[in-house]
């Protein structure tokens, strides 16, 4: 590591950055799960409780329960419409940002319910970082203001801190080498990959432990999305990563956990391994080998 | 493998071909009637203002001087060297636009960042803040100059600078109200969800990053704004009465450029005519000057914004 670890620590304790609550009833009250035997019984970064959400009137999710490991990364496969998206943004607390969304249920991150009453949904994000589909850096920040935007507008004022960890995030994203003399360009002048980069690196630098990305490579030609993969390659012995996509062979390559899901419920999640090569549910085959999505 | 949609066959294609072909011709001279007549609004529009340009110019530029601008009114039949200037009229006009819009420009860009990011439903207050502040984009200066008098002039017991920027800050204020508000819809809500997901607190990211993005449009309202107030008159011979002092205090009258354009050309002179034309120059001169600055003084550290540009 670039900085020391006790700077990261710092950084999550004074800015509320542990969430500190109550275990929620659900907990005591869960059922068993029911999961297939295959299942690793490991202890979880993740678990999603009887997940229930609505847009308005219509259900999007239909209780799901899921379990996601630590220092790995999950990818989330089904056709369009399924609810992939819906479910990582219930993960930080983004969807309810929308107004009409409702959500209910209990996600579990370190044995904390996230939609506790009291929990404050603006820590719940500093912790979670997210990757959006298009990429969009700040349009009036330089590549550094950029990457430290979370920092400086969370109250972050040591500016060697600062510079630390920008560079540290740029190198982790990939793209220190490529903007190391140019970290006063304008964000938005850098081509699609490497703006897909910064905004990985602007949310590395908040230090998360898990990184939701929203099919983060669908906007991006090949190269660049093998890049992208490679580092999630790189970044899963650290992080806990969930990517949703739309490709079932970036799927393939970059998971080490699949779930499919389709129309609001998860069908099926296990082992890539397992779920590409010895899917157990009809639907999941019929999927894996493109008859529909 | 793929269904194969079979094609329909009919003649239709060749149908088209044949009407499309026919009109060519006048489709050709349709196109280029309507070009000259958008060239000749372009040319309706901009030569009036050319012309007015123009004569204020050729009339004012000739009484341009160091009189004019530092000299206070004097006794206009007299000839030339006892007539004077207008100098507290300059210094009147940049005293109470810029009163007036320090007082107008926070309240707009709140107001309008608060329909935007904070209401942008249809609760009820929202909807009302809305419905007044159309409400008084259209009122008159004259009864806003009125409305100023009742209150403030009144109340302070005197025409007064203060008066003139209360009725000047009321007709600014809906101006940059509505050009806040539609600038910062403009900025994608990618942006705001890239913020939150930062866990950035709102108002932060609508100070820090939102009214960045939005700064050029904000801007422009402002200057807009500025140019109109600058130029009222109706409000300020109800508010601040003239005089051909200087600047005493804020409860005590004070001149300004509208108001003595409007005395000057009132006045059977020649003298007082040019003048006003000086005048009249003066204050066109003073509303571009004052916008180049701000745009610049804005502008100073930033890349140009194309993605964005309102």
């Amino acid at each position: 590591m670039y900085i020391d670890k006790a700077y990261v620590s710092i950084i999550k304790n004074r800015y509320g950055l542990t969430i500190d609550e109550a275990i929620h009833d659900c907990l005591l009250k869960m059922e068993s799960s029911k999961k297939d035997n295959n299942h690793d019984q490991g202890s979880y970064k993740i678990s999603i409780r009887n997940l229930n959400v609505w847009f308005g009137t219509k259900q999007i999710l239909k209780n799901i329960n899921l379990d996601i490991k630590p220092n790995a990364a999950t990818a989330i496969i089904g056709p369009s419409g399924c609810g992939k998206t819906t479910l990582i943004r219930c993960l930080n607390r983004m969807h309810e940002m929308t107004p009409g969304a409702a959500a209910k249920g209990c996600v579990l991150i370190d044995h904390r319910d996230i939609y506790y009453k009291t929990v404050d949904p603006v820590i719940i994000k500093r912790r979670i970082g997210m990757v959006f589909q298009k990429p969009n850096p700040f349009p009036t920040m330089s590549v550094f203001d950029n990457v430290a935007a979370g920092l400086k507008l969370n109250g972050v004022k040591d500016k060697r801190l600062i510079k630390d960890i920008v560079e540290e995030s740029l190198k982790d994203a990939a793209l220190w080498d490529e903007v190391k003399h140019e970290l006063d360009k304008p964000g938005i002048g850098l081509s699609g990959g490497q703006q897909q980069r910064l905004c990985i690196a602007r949310a590395l630098a908040m230090q998360p432990e898990i990184l939701l990305m929203d099919e983060p490579t669908s906007a991006l030609d090949p190269i660049a999305s093998s890049k992208i993969e490679e580092l999630i390659h790189g970044l899963k012995k650290d992080l806990t990563i969930i990517t949703v996509t739309h490709n079932m062979l970036q799927a393939a390559r970059v998971a080490d956990f699949t779930a499919f899901m389709y129309m609001g419920e998860l069908i099926e999640y296990g082992s890539t391994n397992q779920i590409f090569k010895n899917p157990q549910k009809e639907l999941t085959e019929r999927y894996i080998s493109g008859k529909f999505g | 493998m793929h269904k194969e949609i079979p094609r329909q066959n009919s003649n239709n294609n060749q149908k088209i071909q044949d009407i499309m072909s026919k009109r060519y011709y006048r489709r050709k001279l349709v196109d280029k009637l309507a070009s000259t007549f958008a060239i000749a609004c372009v040319l309706a529009a901009i030569i009036p203002l050319g012309s007015i340009l123009l004569e204020v110019i050729k009339n004012g530029a000739s009484a341009i001087g160091i009189q004019l601008l530092t000299q206070p009114p004097g006794a206009i039949g007299s000839g030339l060297e006892d007539s004077g200037g207008i100098a507290p009229a300059i210094q009147g006009t940049l005293i109470v636009v810029g009163l007036a819009s320090a007082i107008g420009v926070p309240i707009g860009i709140l107001t309008g960042i608060y329909l935007s990011e904070f209401a942008s439903g249809a609760g009820l207050f929202s909807t009302a803040v809305r419905l007044f502040n159309d409400i008084l984009t259209g009122l008159p200066s004259v009864v806003i100059g009125i409305v100023g008098y009742v209150t403030i002039v009144v109340a302070v017991g005197s025409f007064s600078v203060l008066a003139g920027a209360f009725s000047l800050s009321i007709i600014m204020i809906p101006i940059v109200v509505r050009i806040t508000e539609e600038t910062l819809n403009v900025v994608p809500n990618s942006i705001r969800e890239a913020g939150y997901s930062l866990g950035i607190s709102k108002w932060k990211i609508t100070l820090f990053i939102l009214l960045k993005s939005a700064k050029s449009g904000v801007l422009t309202g402002i200057v807009l704004a500025i140019s109109r107030i600058a130029g009222e008159t109706a409000p300020l011979i109800m508010t601040i009465l003239g005089t051909s002092l200087f600047f005493s205090s804020f409860t005590t009258p004070i001149d300004a450029l509208p108001l003595r354009i409007w005395r000057l050309a009132s006045q059977p002179y020649d003298t007082a005519h040019s003048q006003g034309w000086g005048a009249a120059l003066l204050l066109i001169v003073i509303v571009l000057i004052s916008s180049l600055v701000l745009r610049l003084l804005v502008h100073r550290k930033g890349f140009r914004v194309e993605a964005l540009h309102v």
